[in-house]
């Protein structure tokens, strides 16, 4: 954002990428699959959250259609990298349609290709929905992704209908991931701190005041939803690499509430704050996993319960919103000054 | 009035909402680099009249007239664009941002270079910023806000968040500025700063300007022509000498009281 500034975070910035890439280069060959999976968790949340977050935290639009962008992203990315054997493999009960089922390409570009799509969407879909604002906004969003899980499911030609893609190369590894997710995080830091950005902010603050000073409120709200589904889409196409198998029934609500969910507690508003929230969120919703195994306590043996992570996950979110209500962070950022500060302080009391 | 041409023109304007009239043939002509203003009674219609010019309420009849071009039923936006900024009677800050964040959301109406430069850190989009920022800051400096550019706007005292308004407006490089109400909530002290404040800005910005005031002393000692609404017409207009003895403003709006401090 500042020109002068740009060299004085450079350096720190630099030195934090470095420390991330070791860190990865480390884990891969010292992280079992398991604690790998859960980075790779991390990072594609961290971006579905930033996307979120941009749209909702920054421009003030309560969108629910997050699943449905990252659905759009995920099958079209998929589409461009699942081998020629594969795809004649799968579509049994009705071929793929032309022209999908020639198209063939490179990770990186089906990825893009995956977020360009949800993108495009997220602009045609923008134009009528954004017209409304606050709760029918939530209402109109969270519609749109229910139409597109079930145009997926009735999509047989293209899509594969309910039995969905299996084996998509998995070449989502953390390098992929990470570096996706410090691409967005540079973008969004340098969307949301230029002017650009205070616009937006002030959209989402006094719509009516902005409209005075001569902004075209509606093309940027516009704009902000686009930008966010497209990382959405990015998010998913990842998400579909990563887990290799995909099918419409996982495109539902409940993945647009864990995004919400990782957005609020992180804080609407700061970047930092999703990065931070989807790592919390993302480890404890895996830690928690031990509430649903069997536990003998003495001689009692409790049967686990399938899906008490989510009533205790619930619990927590109640809580934040009772008691911390701006999330971990609020609208404040983490930022190099307040970091370096921090050290230097610490320096000098030693 | 004044034979230089106006800067802004109204003709007939005439809103209803639904059966109610709320303004009815408002017709004035704003010269130059006057400062004007326009005072009724509650309810009179005098900020729909606002809404009218900067485009949030569309006419049923008649046109509004920027430098002899139509603007009628411009989205607000546009009106900005074409060189009108205005206040709010109560105060609309972005209490979230900065107070310099404020002003260069005022400057985003002139800045040419669009958002996906950011990202790309495209230079000329980066030295734009640049220059935007130092004109905000100079901005600020003009309206002494300077020493509270990084606070956020919600914690500045009532009448520094009145000239931050102005100052945000000023941003937009308006030719005629509106002002709802500016003197609302200030003391007698307060009110007398605001009119030195008004008279600077007009040299220095080379602006018109056309207010709204409920405060007479305001409205007498900084306008040099005033229109007066009640119920819905205007009911008079000339320089505050006129105004101060028309007998039909003491009677709808002035009342006794002035009528004893004449």
């Amino acid at each position: 954002m500042k020109t002068k500034e740009t060299p004085r975070y450079l350096v720190p910035s630099l030195v934090a990428v470095a420390l991330l890439a070791l860190f990865i280069w480390w884990a891969n060959s010292h992280l079992d699959n398991y604690k790998i999976q859960v980075l790779n968790l991390i990072a594609i949340n961290s971006i579905l959250a930033l996307s979120l977050n941009l749209i909702y935290g920054f421009t003030g639009m309560f969108s629910l259609g997050h699943a449905g962008f990252m659905a759009i992203g995920a099958y079209v990315s998929s589409l461009l990298i699942l081998p020629q054997v594969q795809k004649d493999m799968i579509y049994i009960i009705q071929p793929l349609a032309w022209p999908f089922s020639v198209l063939q390409a490179p990770f990186f570009v089906a990825v893009l290709a995956g977020g360009l799509a949800a993108a495009l969407l997220g602009l045609l879909i923008a134009i009528p929905v954004l017209r409304l604002g606050g709760d029918y906004l939530g209402i109109a969003t969270l519609g749109f992704a229910e139409i597109i899980r079930v145009v997926f499911t009735n999509l047989t030609p293209v899509t594969n209908g309910a039995l969905g893609l299996k084996g998509i190369p998995d070449y989502a590894n953390l390098w992929w991931n990470f570096g996706w997710c410090l691409l967005t995080l540079f973008f969004m830091i340098r969307l949301v701190n230029s002017n650009f950005g205070n616009v937006l902010k002030a959209i989402r603050d006094d719509e009516v005041a902005a409209r005075a000073m001569g902004i075209n409120t509606f093309k940027y709200r516009v704009v902000s939803f686009s930008i966010g589904a497209f990382f959405a889409g990015i998010g998913g196409a990842l998400m579909a690499s990563l887990v290799t198998t995909i099918d419409p029934k996982m495109f539902g609500f409940l993945l647009t509430f864990n995004v919400l969910m990782i957005v609020v507690a992180g804080g609407l508003g700061s970047l930092t704050g999703s990065i931070l929230g989807s790592a919390v969120i993302t480890v404890l919703l895996e830690w928690l996993r031990f509430v649903e195994n069997p536990v003998d306590i003495g001689s009692f043996h409790l049967e686990g319960i399938p899906g008490m992570r989510m009533v205790i996950f619930s619990l927590l979110l109640i809580l934040i919103i009772l008691f911390r209500r701006e999330g971990l962070m609020g609208m404040r950022e983490l930022s190099w000054d307040a970091i370096l500060r921090r050290f230097s302080r610490g320096g000098e009391t030693r | 009035m004044s034979e230089r041409a106006p800067v802004l023109e109204t003709k007939d304007v005439t809103i209803r909402f639904g059966g109610l009239t709320a303004v009815s043939n408002f017709n004035i002509a704003v010269p130059r680099g006057g400062i004007v203003g326009l005072i009724g009674p509650n309810g009179a219609g005098k900020t729909t009249c606002f809404n009218i010019i900067t485009g949030f309420y569309k006419p049923t009849k008649g046109e509004v007239l920027l430098e002899g071009k139509p603007i009628t039923g411009l989205p607000p936006h546009k009106v900005c664009e074409a060189g009108i900024a205005r206040t709010f009677q109560n105060i609309r800050l972005f209490y979230n941002e900065t107070v310099l964040q404020n002003v260069m959301i005022g400057g985003f109406v002139r800045q040419k270079s669009h958002w996906w430069m950011h990202p790309l850190m495209i230079p000329s989009c980066t030295r734009e910023e640049k220059d935007l920022r130092d004109r905000a800051m100079a901005l600020l400096e003009s309206v002494g806000l300077d020493n509270v550019a990084d606070e956020t706007s919600n914690s500045l005292p009532y009448g520094a968040q009145r000239r931050l308004e102005i100052a945000r407006a000023l941003a937009t490089k308006p030719k005629f500025l509106l002002l709802d109400e500016p003197a609302a909530g200030m003391n007698p002290q307060e009110s007398q700063e605001l009119m030195a404040f008004i008279k600077k800005i007009r040299t220095d910005f080379d602006l018109t300007i056309l207010l709204i005031e409920h405060d007479m002393k305001v409205v007498m000692g900084v306008c040099e022509y005033i229109w007066v609404l009640d119920y819905r017409i205007l009911i008079a207009e000339g320089n505050p000498e006129q105004i101060r003895s028309n007998p039909r403003v003491i009677e709808a709006y002035l009342g006794e009281e002035a009528t004893q401090n004449a």
